[in-house]
């Protein structure tokens, strides 16, 4: 039961990511790419990531795809002529498909053969809020305070790359 | 664990059904004769012709605001588990979190007298 | 019939009863806001709709609402303007509502069910991290308008559109802050906990909800909910008298009609969710599962259905009351200018979020 979902789930995530790579509109790819991050954080829940899963969808799905939406809006990426913007060689885009073919290929071959060890057993509250919570802020705690400089340098280069030009 | 989320499938199937079938409603139950004259297809401007394609540039303001939106809401997220574990972890976790916020609060004034939180 | 099957039913049953609940809570909601604005203004409001042509000698404004605004709806030409892609046309109105429809999957209306050897836990889905399963829905509900601006193809449609969903994400961050006061309180994130949690009872007599430990974070997650809702007074995107219809100009028919269904469901997602974390929830005062705790050691039994109900319509008429008060205010407020709005959120409710979380931080530290 928990294969077949995955295995949905595998192919309904692989389908959307192909349509952000593929697709011509820049609106819909985004689209697509933020029902491949959706899928992303369903396959957390399979993996019993309650917390992830939730916060993945609020910042990735909820807030990073709208700035995305909105700098392609903001810069009407769109087409004006359709026909007249460049095509890539056609020459390039086989070797591209056949690149990630490949790179496909290869990994399947790898996991069949040598398939990864079983995971080591967790505890009975794993990925719930509460664990996730008592390890970030005891054992994690360093990561957690350069965290928010991180935050603050995005901040200051936000504001100085957009700040208007005063006279 | 995972039974919790039974409902949460059940409930998106069925409101994609619903709303669905809402929001093609009229696509299958309205009228069908479809006269596409000009103005009929063109959009609203209260009666003056289009202005335009609606492919102009906007305010590089709004880019803004959805960074400050990102950062803050990562903020946010780093302050849910902390609430939960808060009474256990006790007045060291009140100070790390203060720690964060003071250094968060350093970036909201920044942006503040830098006038990136103006509209005008 | 196997265990499995019996199970699947009842969460099928649940999950129609709560969807059911909302869109017809949201269509009643219409037609309170129509007669309640009515009332306001010192004027009548809609009530003429002829049943059968005029064979019967009454008129009904309810009918009008009701029945035959929704017909019309549904049975107008649904005209996409030249130019517009028609996929993410049809996108647009679906991600306005669904994600607001959805949420309500973590909202419990009642304690729980037992019906022979069964206990049903009344709640669609009883995960553990439900309050951050609603703001991560409520956080999809920006593409809805995002999309629906962009995929008019029109100037003032874009406009609206991204003036709204900058303020949407802007008071997203207010709401989530305010929550967090909650669930430092509670110290959980399961929705159904919270509110059992609220069963208390304060020096005997007051019941502890959440709007006695949280009275500040009440009022930041109202504001910045009734402002997510891009109601009055934060309505500019829509902009009635400015932009017409603002970022959903463009749609007719039942498209039409699901914008503005989400703009009624989210005020009832709103309402429920500041009922189940400042006011009890489903939580009759001095009603326990078996019957009456009354103060002073009196009780009374109860039969587990007549609770169940009691503890259904306690849930129905919290949620009505702050529905209604936010169609109160909105008959009552004047809009926003958009530098105020922005200004609103970012200055003044977040800084005093985070006031508020320090605050309870305090309390709860000294407390212990």
């Amino acid at each position: 039961m928990g294969s077949l979902a995955f295995a949905i789930l595998a192919v309904l995530l692989v389908a959307s990511a192909l349509t952000v790579v593929v697709h011509p509109n820049p609106v819909k790819s985004a689209m697509a790419l933020v029902v491949a991050l959706f899928l992303l954080a369903v396959t957390f829940v399979l993996l019993e990531a309650h917390m992830i899963a939730a916060l993945q969808v609020i910042v990735y799905a909820g807030a990073i795809m709208v700035l995305f939406l909105f700098v392609i809006m903001l810069l009407s990426l769109e087409r004006e002529n359709p026909e007249a913007q460049p095509h890539p060689p056609t020459g390039l885009r086989v070797v591209a498909w056949m690149g990630g073919g490949v790179l496909a290929a290869e990994l399947c071959w790898l996991l069949v053969r040598q398939p990864l060890p079983p995971p080591a057993q967790a505890a009975a509250d794993y990925g719930s809020a509460q664990a996730v919570a008592r390890s970030l802020y005891t054992d994690f705690l360093l990561p957690f305070e350069l965290t928010s400089i991180l935050l603050l340098v995005a901040v200051v280069g936000a504001v100085i790359l957009a700040q208007r030009r005063r006279p | 664990m995972l039974d919790q989320y039974v409902g949460v499938l059940l409930t998106f199937a069925l409101g994609a059904v619903i709303v669905g079938g809402m929001v093609s409603g009229s696509m299958l139950l309205g009228m069908r004769r479809r006269q596409h004259y000009a103005v009929k297809d063109e959009v609203f401007e209260c009666g003056n012709a289009p202005s335009g394609p609606a492919r102009g540039r906007f305010s590089v303001h709004f880019y803004l605001v959805a960074i400050l939106f990102i950062v803050f809401d990562v903020e946010v997220v780093f302050m849910y588990p902390w609430a939960l574990v808060f009474r256990a972890l006790g007045v060291p976790g009140l100070i790390e979190m203060v720690i964060f916020i003071a250094v968060l609060a350093i970036g909201l004034a920044y942006a503040w007298r830098r006038g990136a939180l103006a509209w005008y | 019939m196997p265990a499995v099957w019996l199970d699947l039913g009842i969460a099928a049953a649940k999950t129609l009863l709560v969807l059911l609940m909302v869109l017809n809570l949201s269509a009643i909601l219409l037609w309170v806001e129509r007669k309640g604005s009515a009332l306001i203004q010192d004027r009548i409001g809609a009530n003429r709709a002829n049943i059968l042509g005029g064979l019967l000698p009454f008129n009904l404004g309810i009918v009008n609402t009701l029945i035959a605004d929704p017909i019309k709806m549904f049975t107008k030409e649904d005209v996409v303007p030249a130019g517009a892609d028609k996929v993410l046309h049809f996108l647009g109105p679906f991600l306005a509502v669904f994600p607001v429809v959805v949420t309500f999957a973590a909202i419990p209306f009642g304690d729980v069910l037992v019906i022979g050897d069964r206990t049903i836990d009344l709640q669609v889905a009883g995960l553990n991290v439900g309050i951050l399963y609603v703001l991560a829905m409520s956080s999809l509900a920006v593409y809805g308008v995002v999309l629906g601006g962009w995929a008019s193809n029109s100037r003032w449609a874009l406009l609206g559109a991204i003036r709204g969903s900058a303020q949407m994400i802007s008071y997203e961050i207010a709401m989530g802050l305010a929550l967090i006061g909650a669930i430092m309180t509670f110290g959980t994130l399961d929705l159904q906990e919270i509110a059992r949690a609220q069963g208390a009872h304060v020096l005997g007599v007051i019941p502890a909800w959440g709007i006695l430990y949280q009275p500040l974070g009440f009022l930041i997650f109202l504001v910045a909910g009734v402002a997510e809702t891009k109601r009055v007074p934060f309505d500019l995107p829509e902009g009635e008298s400015e932009l017409i219809s603002g970022y959903f100009t463009e749609y007719s028919g039942s498209k039409q009609a699901a914008f503005m269904l989400s703009d009624f469901a989210e005020i009832v997602v709103v309402s429920g969710l500041a009922t189940t974390l400042f006011f009890g929830g489903w939580q009759v005062p001095f009603l326990g599962r078996e019957g009456w705790n009354l103060p002073g050691g009196v009780t009374l039994a109860m039969p587990h259905l007549a609770v169940v109900a009691l503890q259904l319509v306690s849930f129905t008429v919290k949620v009505f009351a702050l529905c209604c008060l936010q169609i109160l205010v909105r008959w009552s407020l004047p809009r926003y200018r958009y530098d105020q709005l922005m200004d609103l959120g970012w200055k003044r409710l977040l800084p005093l979020a985070l006031v508020n979380v320090l605050v309870t931080g305090l309390v709860i530290v000294l407390a212990s």
